[in-house]
């Protein structure tokens, strides 16, 4: 009877004690819940500003760089420079200048000359040669041509040379200020699209200089990292996922992999120029060897993301296989892998997407350079999308500034693409259980 | 089915890197690495040079002067590059490595001259300064300001502390890391001419020449200069945001950029484009480039390169290095150096 009291007490008693005690620490649960949900969202907040930051200055410097200034001028394409056997080194330059200096006659004195010559770019009379030589029945005739400007006009008509400031401390002068005036009130001035940017290889004048050169190297190089670095990276991870015995040497096979994937990238490229330009004897800044040193690099990511992929299929898939009599090999490439696929994939592009952006491996094996043609082949000289945003960063003149914002941005749409393609291949193909 | 892709990959990895041989065996680009400063320069030679003749642009690669040599004097032969270009003159052990490797005939070529400037804001009211004031103003040890024959760590805060005569305004100078070779150029140009300015500094340049760099080379770490990166345009930047600031860089970025930031007159010459061309500012270096000559009948278009480079049109008083900032050599020295280029000169020794 007595216990059975003491135990209705207790039962009584016990709940209301627990509940004292979850009430007390109540408020200080929600307050905890409460400030840890207020520093995620300024995490992401914050976050969010730096981004909105990073991508109003780039797209505000670059957004300029898609539209380039073109001056009209009357071409004479005069039959006595422009003869039958040497249409290809012609004097293009002296038929920009004669027109240039008709349409200005007062202009004397080889200094002012040369300043009114300096308006229109260097490359135009290369546009020239190009017009000639694919119709030769320009010759003899005039034609109204709008032609690519020099940068430090450019720079003006988009406002990043300021008027007011005194003639010494501007790149144009007083005398090139008013021809230009004239030119622009006879509607011979004008911003167009600037296809030149994705049409053109580097080149040191800003007016002429595009990505195409460093857009197709990115390309070459990023086939040969492909290729190399999926086939093997899903090789491996099928192999330990499903094949390898469970021992000391997997163990340490693993921690490398993993270890590997924190590797600072400058290393790789040390290891290329060891061991495929000094021992192999490949050639220098090609995309070959560059596909190599970036497969060392992705590799460990590629094989990494594959094992996770391997792993969330489920146990019952395989049972289910070896269960109705198939083998092993069997199992994994009837059932098995076809499911995992998609996040190989997946993990396969954020891969390719990083060796997209690199830079560093790549400085080491001859890739950061100055290379004009457009490379037409894997041994071909090249370069790639972010080591040209780096020539161009240190490039001296003035209109450079815009064109490094503009190769960012196109960058970005690389990989924005890429890893939108990544995000879309893992909805469209997971699967849950 | 991995086998297949396996051995596929591997098939196409021996198949390319055949090919590669055999594009390695026939180089028809000319290989051109070394100087930062000369690469604007080069670069536009170049592009020039492959818009002009059938031959393919050169393929220039910025690698610093000294990395420049080694590459170029690791061997004769397409893998190894066929010029290197340069802001400072060979070395002597760097001839004897190229010889080593069998790399017999140098040409030298001198090609023009660039100034290094210290500038500051056009914000900022124009100062005068003295190669002796910026040795005071930047080295790690500075001699006793009370006299006697030893070094002090640097005390000096202000340009004021440094010459009465300057400005009450804190030092902070922008200036290239120890890698950089217009770091190199500073110091032997400023730093050690301004050290030169005490007499018995000078003295242990003849008698202990390991003190007299540990004096003069030493530039101070105490925050006063910063080491601001090889990219100049990120100095000029900060020169525009920080008036206070200084900066030190190659002239073609003053060029480029004279609505913001003035030259300051170092010895009471301003840097301007005539004065560097006579040789009367005080700090300005030639620059070079390095042909290797067995290279010049195997690679195509090496001589029409030359040409190119040495032409009026380029080099010359109103060539077109000279819109880039180069700045050209006498009319005497450009004719020697032409002719030196078009004989294939070989360089026997760096006297």
């Amino acid at each position: 009877m007595n216990r059975k009291i003491e135990t209705e007490s207790d039962v009584v008693i016990f709940p209301k004690k627990t509940m004292d005690i979850v009430k007390r620490g109540l408020a200080r649960r929600y307050r905890s819940e409460r400030r840890f949900k207020f520093l995620g969202l300024s995490a992401i907040v914050a976050s969010l500003v730096f981004l909105t930051l990073l991508f109003t200055s780039i797209i505000g410097n670059g957004y300029t760089a898609f539209w380039q200034t073109f001056i009209r001028l009357d071409i004479f394409f005069d039959p006595h420079i422009l003869t039958e056997n040497n249409l290809s080194r012609a004097n293009y330059p002296g038929l920009v200048k004669s027109s240039l200096h008709s349409l200005f006659p007062d202009v004397s004195g080889r200094k002012n000359l040369r300043a009114l010559d300096g308006l229109v770019s260097k490359g135009a009379a290369f546009e020239l040669r190009k017009m000639v030589l694919n119709d030769p029945e320009l010759i003899g005739t005039t034609q109204s041509i709008w032609l690519t400007a020099d940068d430090d006009l450019d720079m003006l008509v988009k406002g990043h040379i300021d008027r007011s400031v005194p003639e010494i401390a501007r790149r144009i002068s007083d005398l090139q200020l008013s021809w230009i005036d004239t030119l622009s009130d006879q509607g011979r001035i004008r911003k167009q699209f600037n296809t030149g940017f994705f049409t053109n290889g580097d080149s040191r004048e800003p007016e002429l200089a595009g990505i195409r050169g460093a857009a197709v190297g990115s390309f070459y190089t990023l086939i040969v990292t492909l290729l190399l670095s999926f086939p093997i990276g899903v090789a491996s991870a099928v192999y330990l996922e499903e094949f390898a015995p469970k021992n000391r040497l997997t163990d340490i096979i693993e921690v490398n992999i993993n270890n590997l994937a924190a590797v600072p990238s400058i290393v790789f490229g040390l290891l290329g120029l060891a061991v495929f330009l000094n021992f192999a004897g490949l050639p220098r800044s090609a995309p070959v060897v560059g596909g190599l040193v970036l497969t060392l690099m992705t590799l460990p990511t590629i094989i990494i993301s594959g094992r996770a992929a391997l792993k969330s299929v489920p146990p019952s898939i395989r049972e289910g296989a070896l269960g109705i009599g198939a083998s092993k090999t069997q199992m994994v490439m009837h059932h098995v892998f076809p499911l995992a696929l998609p996040g190989m994939l997946t993990g396969t592009i954020i891969g390719m997407a990083q060796a997209l952006g690199e830079t560093a491996p790549l400085l080491m094996i001859g890739m950061v350079a100055f290379i004009v043609d457009v490379p037409g082949g894997f041994t071909d000289p090249s370069t790639v999308l972010p080591v040209q945003i780096f020539l161009w960063a240190d490039s001296p003149e003035r209109a450079f500034v815009e064109r490094t914002s503009a190769a960012i941005i196109v960058l970005l749409g690389f990989l924005i693409v890429m890893n939108a393609t990544a995000v879309f291949l893992r909805k469209r193909f997971e699967r849950r259980w | 089915m991995f086998k297949k892709v396996a051995i596929v990959a591997a098939g196409v990895f021996l198949l390319t890197s055949a090919q590669m041989t055999s594009a390695q065996s026939a180089r028809d680009y000319i290989s051109i690495v070394g100087s930062s400063t000369v690469y604007p320069f080069a670069t536009v030679v170049a592009e020039q040079f492959g818009k002009t003749t059938d031959y393919k642009t050169p393929k220039i690669e910025s690698t610093g002067s000294g990395g420049g040599y080694k590459l170029f004097c690791a061997g004769v032969g397409v893998e190894h590059p066929d010029i290197t270009n340069a802001s400072r003159r060979i070395k002597d052990t760097e001839l004897e490595q190229c010889k080593a490797n069998g790399v017999q005939d140098v040409v030298e070529v001198k090609i023009g001259y660039d100034g290094i400037v210290f500038a500051n804001s056009k914000k900022a009211e124009p100062m005068n300064i003295s190669r002796k004031d910026l040795f005071l103003a930047l080295a790690k040890d500075v001699p006793d300001p009370n006299g006697g024959e030893k070094t002090i760590s640097n005390p000096y805060k202000t340009w004021k502390d440094v010459n009465a005569s300057l400005p009450d305004k804190k030092i902070e100078v922008l200036g290239p890391p120890p890698t950089s070779g217009t770091r190199d150029a500073f110091v032997e140009m400023v730093m050690e001419e301004g050290g030169n300015s005490f007499d018995w500094i000078k003295a242990l340049s003849k008698s202990d020449s390991a003190k007299y760099k540990g004096i003069c080379h030493t530039i101070r770490e105490d925050g006063a200069y910063i080491e601001a990166g090889e990219n100049d345009n990120l100095i000029v930047q900060k020169l525009d945001a920080n008036p206070d600031a200084f900066g030190i860089f190659g002239f073609s970025f003053l060029d480029q950029n004279t609505d913001k930031i003035q030259g300051v007159p170092i010895d009471g010459v301003e840097p301007t484009f005539d004065v560097i061309a006579d040789g009367s500012y005080p700090v300005s270096r030639s620059l070079y480039c390095y042909v290797k000559k067995a290279h010049v009948d195997v690679i195509p278009g090496m001589k029409e390169y030359l040409d190119e480079f040495t032409s009026e049109a380029a080099w010359g008083p109103d060539g077109y290095l000279l819109d880039k900032g180069m700045i050209p050599m006498p009319d005497a020295e450009r004719k020697k150096f032409g002719a030196d280029v078009k004989d294939l000169k070989i360089l026997e020794s760096v006297e």
